[in-house]
Formats: C-alpha cells, sequence, structure tokens
C-alpha cells in the first residue's frame, strides 16, 4: 500500500509513530505501519470501553502506547508458542494503561499511594471489552481489505468489479440483485456473478496478505484468517 | 471505511465461502465448521447427488490420501480431493446422513444399544490402527449415527500415519490423552484414551461399575495402564456382555455369585427344578 494512501488513512498524530518506526532498529516503518493500520481502532475502542477514559484521552493512551512498544521493544518479546499475537497486544495495552495511570496519580500525590484504576470487564450492549476488541479488529482487517481491493481494481482498470462488488457486498440497506446489477452495468448475469466471485476471491487473498504482514509463521497465519473469517 | 456490524457479518460469510468455480460443485448449505477448516453440503453435477465438501486451508489433500486408504463401513469414505481456485484444498465425502453421536444421546437408550454403538466406533477406529493410522480427535462431536443405527466416524483432518513423528499438537483439548496434549509421542493408545471418555458419555451416570471400570482403565493417565490395543478393550467389552470376569474390575464375592446365577440361569433353573422334583417324590 504506497504511504500517500496511509496518510489519508490516518490521522496526522500517527505520523510520528511511523516516522519513529523508521529509525527504529528492532521493527521496519512497514510493519509499524500495518501494525498501527490494525490494531490503531480496536485499542482505542477497548480503552474506550474497557477503562472509559474520555476520547481525546483514549487517543493519546493508544498514542503513547505504540510509542512504548517501538521503545521497550515489547514486540520481539512476543512468544508464538504462547498465543495468538493479538492477546498478546491485548495485554501489553492493559499493562501500559494500568502503569500509566499508576504513573499520574503518583505525580498528582507527590509520590504517595496510588489509586486502583476502575476497570470494567462485565459485557455492555456490544459485549465484553474483550470481544469489542476482537470485532473491531475484524472490522479494521476488513476495512483494509476492501482499500486494498478499491486500489487494485483501481490500477488494473477493474473499477466496474468493484463497483459491483460494492454495490451488492457492502449495500447497508437492501441489496440489488444481480439481474439489476447486470442492468445497471449493461452486462450479463454471469459476467456479474463471475465478477463477484473474483471480487470475494480476491478480498480472501488481501485478507491474507494483510493477516501475513503483522503475523510471525505459517501456522499463526492460518489460525488468524480462520478465526477472521469463522 | 467504517463497516456496519451486518456489512462485516455478510462480508466474512462471503469470503469464507469456497470458490468452487473450478469444481464440478454447486453449492447447497454450510454444514459445520471443525478445526481444520469448514464442511459444506454440495451437489456434484456430475452424478447428481449431495457430497460433503470440506474445505481445509492446511497440509493440501493430506486428509483425503490419508481417508483413501480406509475403506471400512465405519469410516466416512473419500470420493475426490483437489484445489480450489482460492487456493484452499478440498476433499470430497459421502454426506452422511444421521445424527452426531452427542445429539443421538440425548434422547433415551438401552445398554446394549448404547454398548453395540460404542463396539461399532472401536472396529472403525481398530481397522484404523491396523491400516498404521491414529485419529487423534475422537469425540462424538465426530461419531455420526445413521438412521439403522450405522456409525461412521468422521473428521480425519488431524489423523496421522503411526510412524510419524508429531511435534503439533492437534486435536480437542477435553478429549486429549495427557501425551498428545503435551506434544509427545502419541501411538494407538492416545486413541484408546479418548475412547474410555467416549465409553463414560456414552453410558452416562447410571453406568454398571465394570463397564465404569473398563472406561476409567481405558482413560488412564498413563498410556501403560491403558489398553494395549482396541481389540483388548473389545474383547474386555464382550467379556461383561457374556457375563464373563472384567479383569478391570475386582469384584466382591456377592457380584461373583449373582455373575455366576446370571451366566448359568438355565442350569440353575434346572438344577433347582430336579431338586423340586425328587422332594415331591420323596413326599408321594
Amino acid at each position: 500500500m504506497p504511504f500517500e494512501l496511509l496518510w489519508r488513512v490516518f490521522p496526522s498524530t500517527r505520523h510520528s509513530l511511523i516516522e519513529a518506526a523508521s529509525s527504529h532498529a528492532g521493527i521496519g516503518a512497514e510493519a509499524m505501519n500495518a501494525l498501527l493500520e490494525i490494531y490503531w481502532q480496536p485499542c482505542y475502542r477497548y480503552i474506550l470501553v474497557r477503562f472509559l477514559r474520555p476520547h481525546e484521552q483514549a487517543e493519546d493512551l493508544v498514542q503513547g502506547f505504540f510509542a512504548a512498544l517501538l521503545e521497550q521493544d515489547l514486540l520481539s518479546r512476543y512468544d508464538v508458542g504462547k498465543g495468538p499475537f493479538r492477546s498478546y497486544l491485548r495485554a501489553c495495552l492493559d499493562h501500559f494503561v494500568l502503569k500509566n495511570h499508576r504513573d499520574e496519580t503518583r505525580e498528582k500525590r507527590g509520590g504517595g499511594k496510588t489509586v486502583a484504576l476502575d476497570t470494567h470487564d462485565a459485557a455492555s450492549e456490544d459485549g465484553t471489552p474483550e470481544e469489542i476488541f476482537y470485532r473491531e479488529w475484524q472490522r479494521s482487517m476488513f476495512s483494509l481489505a476492501i482499500e486494498d481491493l478499491r486500489q487494485l481494481c483501481q490500477e488494473t482498470g477493474r473499477q466496474v468489479r468493484f463497483e459491483i462488488f460494492a454495490a451488492y457486498d457492502l449495500a447497508e440497506q437492501s441489496r440489488p440483485n444481480y439481474d439489476q446489477l447486470a442492468e445497471a452495468h449493461s452486462l450479463a448475469v454471469t459476467t456479474v456473478t463471475n465478477h463477484l466471485a473474483w471480487a470475494r476471491r480476491e478480498m480472501r487473498r488481501l485478507l491474507e496478505l494483510r493477516v501475513a504482514s503483522v503475523t510471525p509463521g505459517e501456522s499463526e497465519r492460518r489460525r488468524e484468517v480462520r478465526l477472521l473469517l469463522s | 471505511m467504517n463497516l456496519p456490524d451486518q456489512t462485516l457479518a455478510h462480508l466474512r460469510e462471503v469470503v469464507a465461502q469456497p470458490d468452487l468455480s473450478n469444481t464440478p460443485y454447486e453449492m447447497v448449505d454450510f454444514i459445520g465448521r471443525g478445526g481444520m477448516g469448514a464442511v459444506y453440503r454440495v451437489r456434484d453435477t456430475r452424478l447428481d447427488r449431495h457430497v460433503a465438501l470440506k474445505v481445509i486451508d492446511a497440509s493440501p489433500l493430506a486428509e483425503a490420501r490419508l481417508l483413501a486408504q480406509l475403506e471400512h463401513p465405519g469410516i466416512v469414505p473419500v470420493y475426490d480431493a483437489g484445489t480450489l481456485a482460492d487456493g484452499r484444498s478440498y476433499c470430497a465425502m459421502r454426506l452422511v446422513d444421521g445424527v452426531r453421536l452427542d445429539v443421538f444421546l440425548l434422547d433415551e437408550h438401552t445398554l446394549s444399544e448404547r454398548l453395540s454403538l460404542f463396539e461399532k466406533i472401536c472396529e472403525a477406529v481398530a481397522f484404523a490402527h491396523n491400516c498404521g493410522v491414529i485419529h487423534r480427535d475422537l469425540k462424538p462431536q465426530n461419531v455420526m449415527v445413521g438412521a439403522f443405527g450405522e456409525v461412521v466416524v468422521l473428521d480425519w483432518g488431524v489423523a496421522m500415519w503411526k510412524e510419524t513423528e508429531t511435534g503439533n499438537i492437534a486435536g480437542t483439548p477435553k478429549w486429549m490423552a495427557p501425551e498428545q496434549a503435551a506434544g509427545g509421542a502419541v501411538d494407538p493408545r492416545t486413541d484408546i484414551f479418548a475412547l474410555g471418555l467416549l465409553l463414560s458419555e456414552i453410558l452416562g451416570c447410571s453406568a454398571p461399575k465394570p463397564l465404569a471400570a473398563i472406561a476409567n482403565k481405558a482413560s488412564s493417565a498413563e498410556p501403560e495402564q491403558r489398553y494395549a490395543s482396541v481389540e483388548l478393550l473389545l474383547a474386555e467389552l464382550r467379556r461383561y456382555q457374556d457375563r464373563l470376569r472384567v479383569f478391570a474390575y475386582r469384584e466382591s464375592l456377592g457380584e461373583k455369585a449373582v455373575r455366576f446365577a446370571a451366566r448359568n440361569s438355565v442350569l440353575l433353573l434346572l438344577l433347582a427344578t430336579y431338586v423340586a422334583v425328587r422332594i415331591l417324590l420323596f413326599f408321594l
């Protein structure tokens, strides 16, 4: 994915992290990009729900968390055998927010006792914080794969395929039928079904590429793809 | 892009669906998902029949090749295997018409029906072992019971050849033998452990003590404590059915007498009749 697109996707607050990543020995800018793209939103929503932080503070905490990931070289400590990377990242995030809270209260009280941070593990209407993190991770992955597909179609002159895919599979309200799509694009119905099959196949491939960009090892990649789609 | 939940759910469903464009199959519906992939009901357009299509994103064709070696009425037969247009592997198998064992067990069944069912599972697993294959994921969800009481063992996705080194941990934690869960060497006794648990499940909480002892021995933590082969486990079960002594169970004198009486009921009845007649004749 070209950098221009990344700048469009991400708010400017995240640029500094990517710049830091490029100068860091442990992780390259490209890998950090991929990580940010996928995990920014899940981390942000998770902090909102689990730690009940206001939006601005949650944004700052996510920013600080990714900076800490680089500074403390936390990514290199991940052990594939101990579970999915997502869980490791969430555990690091928990640790980071709690430590941040401890440091803040110590500062306020001049080094005195810290006050415990309220955490909310109970399920809300949208699910538990863990479920929300997981669902946001899926949403990020699919959103990015859709952008990749859009770009692929644009670069290879297959915009019609993307339009059909968007009209059918991304429809939020009523979904048009194949006949309507065929008529709208002056195509045969079989061509519409072929275009849709192609787009879905490409979506799967692009999702796998996205997973591979932030997942160490083949078996972990397979597990993550299975989780995304099951 | 902020995908609404509904759109996300639809996308996950359509992207996960196998691309059948280069196969002779047509999608009918989704059957279920296992550890190694998803299973769909599809129509074979060449033969106009429904088959079960397992889509796997693991080692291509391994399960199909292994299953092709196991021709047994208790093992689901494989019809075809190949690679889909989306790069995943598929394996077409007979669509077993019936209910899963865990669902089947929800209904009332006699002890002899339950034992007969378990014996059929054992026979299929014993056959696989004799062919050099270990299932490694035996559980009620992987056994289908047909309308005529036939039993088919499914999901050989993590099965392996006996002589293969493992290194990987595969199976379902609840049904895994300790050595399997620890990633150690597995052998037929690993399946015997799961068969022991399966026997307990099939018998329920009102299992006769000797049968419970057989199940406990089969699912011992130490492989050396288990039956050395499925045939030995079956032989022990048949001893119980023939009212012979079950080696896994130490019976009391009273139990021995009851078993002896039950086993020799005709003889005892004849003896009692003879004694009664003699007494009657004595007084006449």
